[in-house]
């Protein structure tokens, strides 16, 4: 089982917004497109994208997911922290692109037979 | 157990109020997670109910979110003061948006927002009058499994 925190810590992320840093990172869905995750998303799923508007924060609420990496050195309008922290909802960011993210998150998911 | 008078919320939503989207159906979502609706009946609900939300933020001047839980189903009605919709057939196809460039940009308008509630609903009713708005009749039956007591 792979908390949100290992995450963080393990690719080494800015933590932006530490909500349930302990919930279990369930998998993984990638995507800039809002209602794509709200089609193909799944409850627990750490989400990576370009997205910095405060609607992710809804989007993660909605879909029960368990945080939000943004990648390429993006950083979270200030609307979506502070409507994160009232949520609750972890938001971490990396300099990393998305694609790299995403193989370092695939193999450490896969590492712990998520 | 079971519901014997229907629970009933309302909210305004405003065009544009990007910042708040969400909230309604926020609230409907934790609602049904108090009164022990099955996983598969609120993540549904909530989907359909958040897209239906953010039509009416992304469209519409102004509108209104009314829900409705009864024993048996869960009533959504969503009424809109907006641009209506000219081609229903056409803005339920996958892909279809009429959205401005800007939403596009937030990740919203790529045509996905109605098939979505479609798919998540067990009727779905659209009526809609060009230049005056839209109301959007969204049942999901429901089960009611344990009302918790808090």
């Amino acid at each position: 089982m792979l908390k949100v925190t290992d995450i963080a810590g393990g690719l080494g992320l800015d933590i932006r917004v530490s909500g349930d840093m302990h919930r279990e990172a369930a998998g993984c869905y990638i995507s800039d497109l809002l209602s794509d995750v709200m089609a193909h998303g799944k409850e627990g799923d750490i989400w990576i994208t370009l997205q910095t508007h405060p609607n992710i924060v809804a989007v993660a609420v909605i879909k029960g997911l368990s945080g939000i990496i943004i990648t390429n050195g993006r950083s979270p309008e200030p609307d979506t922290v502070r409507k994160a922290e009232s949520e609750n909802i972890t938001i971490l960011t990396t300099n990393r692109t998305t694609f790299e993210t995403a193989g370092l998150l695939y193999n450490m998911l896969m590492a712990h037979g998520s | 157990m079971h519901i014997t008078d229907s629970i009933e919320g309302f909210f305004q939503l405003m065009g544009g109020d990007f910042t708040n989207a969400g909230s309604a159906s926020g609230e409907l979502k934790s609602t049904l997670t108090k009164l022990g609706v099955s996983q598969d009946v609120i993540r549904r609900a909530a989907i359909a109910a958040f897209e239906a939300e953010m039509n009416v933020i992304i469209h519409a001047v102004a509108g209104t979110m009314h829900y409705s839980i009864g024993s048996e189903e869960l009533k959504i009605t969503l009424t809109d003061m907006g641009p209506g919709i000219e081609d229903i057939e056409l803005a339920m196809r996958e892909g279809y948006s009429t959205a401005p460039d800007w939403v596009r940009e937030m990740g919203w308008g790529a045509g996905m927002g109605l098939p979505n509630i479609k798919r998540n609903s067990d009727n779905l009713k659209i009526d809609s009058v060009v230049g005056e708005g839209t109301t959007l009749e969204i049942i999901i039956s429901i089960r009611i499994i344990a009302i918790r007591k808090d």
